[in-house]
């Protein structure tokens, strides 16, 4: 459904060129939920830039709906449906009248693709005469996917839809995405939180324009293949310290209450040994997407 | 053809809910042509001219009571001390000394000539040159009345007097109002077709609706036109209340029917909106857009022909006029408004207009890339 092949894009800056994306290529399938998890400035902005046609890439082939990006910018631009990072509807419009407005200029109604939005719609329906500047974070995440579905597109860009917006919202937006998958809308969505990964059905990290894995969540978290430890102690600082010197010591690093530590040989009762912390903790634990992330990284 | 009446829609409905917006292009004309064209006169009055007398006679009174009578003048000070005249110019409350040596009178009668000395405060250069002007004219005419009373045989009179009279023509109480209103109004007209239109392009670049907008099928003339028709038709609402106040305040009247007025505007509004156009394409901020027209426009104005004439401005001055839309407009206006000139008479500003129309909208749509 989407193919990207040895995409590349530089920036100028300044004197200096800056690489956004470095000879990008995955596939996604149709029907799929495919996310894109990486930090701010890994280039998944461009990426999506170049997939929804508003950007040229320098190298490469990319197509969407077996339309390519270039030639058949024309095509894509019918079928699919484009969420911006930014919130970009009309502020000085109403909940309703932008929705009218991005359903006329794709030559359909509201009513007549009613039932694609109706499941978000209802939750703005009470809303429908606020001007869309004026809506909560989250209402306006809804509306701007509501406008994005309201042509019913076969292929869904979303760029860090979930970003800034409230954890209950969160939820709700992937249980949506979910039930769009089911009608068979192929969904690429970007995010920089590593535990929303776990909701697509495969993922591609990215840091710096380049891959670094693909695969489901399942795949990468196999693909691991270390055993991580969790630690903690009363003076958490002072413990990272302490693994961080330690020899024994692969990699460690601050995760959620305790500290994820990888160590280079399995010897965990020497480690609690050479530390001589009377208040440690430490107990095996599975790693998730965020442990992967950083071990693919520090390769 | 539905795109197009949906995103006019969208832009009307956008226009009519920024109340300021609103005011800015409803209010602010009839404001600024009511107060306007008091307050931009071409006429120096009150110009303050500090008198030394150093000869005191009859002579010297009758002139300096002649000078004070013109209404042009008042006189700010009467002594016999140059310093104290000058102290006057340097705090800047004069604007003129006129110094009459002693012996003034008897200098005139023994020797039938005398001078007269005037020092000028050039730092009001409009007002210097017409004061000097003026105070020149009455010594002139002072002069002749002098010499009228003095020589007894008329027949031998060495001075030849030629008066000149001249006739106002179009204009013939050369009423200032009717060269200033319509230059404001073709100000005003600019102004909501470039600012407003190069704003509100711009303002969807910076809130990053153009992004979604080009994801869609809409082609690049629609969403153009949907631009720039809503700015079109509030231009010419523009002109046609400045037009109506022009009426009802000054009692100007197109002398050649508002015809001709409606349809050079009609193209002019397209050039100035391919001028907005244009502006927003270079920039990314409304701030930056403003700026730049606020450039563009100053330049327009100066070279405009409204506050000085294209005529006496330098040869290369008068080239770049000819670049200036807002120039052909201001002269249209006076054609019309004033010399009464009809459809035809202003047919090589219509042709330039057109001209302008084409080349700024499509210089504006090729550099109007939707894709980047």
């Amino acid at each position: 459904m989407i193919s990207v092949q040895h995409i590349s894009k530089s920036y100028r800056q300044g004197k200096g060129q800056v690489k956004a994306l470095d000879n990008i290529s995955f596939e996604v399938l149709k029907g799929e939920l495919f996310g894109l998890i990486g930090p701010d400035g890994a280039g998944k902005t461009s990426l999506f830039r170049i997939l929804t046609t508003l950007l040229l890439a320098d190298q490469g082939i990319a197509t969407v709906d077996d339309a390519d990006v270039v030639k058949e910018y024309r095509h894509i631009r019918q079928r699919v449906g484009y969420m911006p990072g930014r919130f970009s509807l009309y502020q000085d419009l109403s909940v309703e009248e932008n929705l009218q407005f991005f359903a006329t200029i794709f030559n359909t109604t509201v009513a007549e693709n009613y039932e694609q939005i109706k499941e978000i719609y209802v939750q703005l329906e009470p809303f429908k005469k606020r001007l869309a500047g004026k809506l909560s974070g989250g209402m306006k995440q809804k509306l701007a996917l509501c406008c994005a579905l309201v042509h019913r597109p076969d292929v869904l860009f979303l760029d860090e839809p979930t970003t800034g917006v409230d954890a209950v919202s969160r939820i709700e937006f992937w249980d949506i995405l979910k039930r769009l998958k089911a009608d068979g809308i192929t969904v690429l969505v970007s995010t920089p939180y590593m535990e929303e990964a776990a909701k697509c059905d495969r993922v591609a990290l990215v840091q710096g324009g380049k891959i670094l894995s693909t695969g489901t969540p399942d795949e990468l978290l196999k693909g691991f293949g270390q055993k991580i430890y969790a630690a903690k102690a009363a003076s958490m600082l002072a413990l990272l310290e302490a693994l961080k010197q330690n020899a024994l010591v692969k990699d460690a690093y601050p995760f959620g209450e305790y500290h994820h530590v990888i160590l280079k040989e399995d010897r965990l009762d020497d480690l609690v040994h050479s530390l001589g912390m009377p208040d440690l903790e430490i107990m095996e634990t599975s790693p998730d997407i965020e442990d992967c992330f950083i071990s693919l990284m520090s390769h | 053809m539905r795109k197009l009446k949906f995103l006019l829609q969208k832009e009307f409905r956008q226009i009519f809910r920024n109340r300021s917006i609103l005011r800015i292009i409803f209010v602010m004309p009839v404001i600024q042509l009511l107060v306007l064209p008091l307050a931009a006169d071409y006429e120096v009055r009150d110009i303050h001219v500090a008198v030394v007398d150093h000869d005191h006679s009859a002579w010297s009174q009758k002139l300096v009571n002649k000078i004070d009578a013109s209404g042009y003048f008042q006189v700010l000070q009467y002594g016999n001390s140059f310093e104290r005249a000058m102290a006057q110019i340097e705090n800047d409350r004069a604007d003129l000394i006129l110094e009459i040596p002693a012996g003034f009178e008897k200098t005139v009668i023994k020797e039938d000539k005398a001078s007269l000395f005037m020092a000028v405060n050039a730092i009001n250069g409009v007002k210097a040159n017409l004061g000097a002007a003026y105070l020149q004219q009455i010594i002139r005419d002072f002069n002749g009345e002098r010499r009228a009373e003095w020589i007894v045989y008329p027949r031998f009179d060495p001075e030849k007097i030629i008066t000149v009279t001249s006739s106002n023509w179009y204009n013939p109480n050369m009423n200032y109002k009717f060269f200033m209103v319509p230059g404001i109004l073709v100000i005003l007209v600019t102004m909501v077709g470039s600012f407003l239109a190069a704003m509100n392009i711009v303002k969807e670049k910076e809130i990053g609706t153009i992004e979604q907008i080009n994801v869609t099928p809409i082609k690049k003339y629609q969403f153009i036109l949907g631009k720039l028709i809503p700015f079109w038709v509030l231009g010419m609402l523009v002109l046609s209340i400045g037009l109506l106040i022009a009426r009802l305040a000054y009692h100007i009247q197109p002398a050649g029917g508002l015809l001709p007025v409606f349809v050079f505007s009609a193209i002019y509004l397209l050039a100035i909106l391919g001028l907005g156009l244009l502006v927003s394409t270079f920039t990314s901020s409304q701030q930056q857009a403003i700026l730049l027209s606020f450039f563009l426009m100053m330049i327009f104005i100066l070279l405009g022909g409204l506050y000085t004439s294209i005529e006496s401005m330098p040869e290369w001055a008068r080239w770049l006029t000819k670049f200036n839309p807002v120039s052909y407009f201001i002269e249209v206006m006076r054609l019309v408004v004033l010399k009464g000139s009809g459809l035809k008479d202003i047919g090589p500003h219509l042709l330039i207009m057109s001209v302008f129309a084409v080349v700024l909208n499509s210089w504006a749509v090729i550099s109007y890339r939707k894709r980047h």
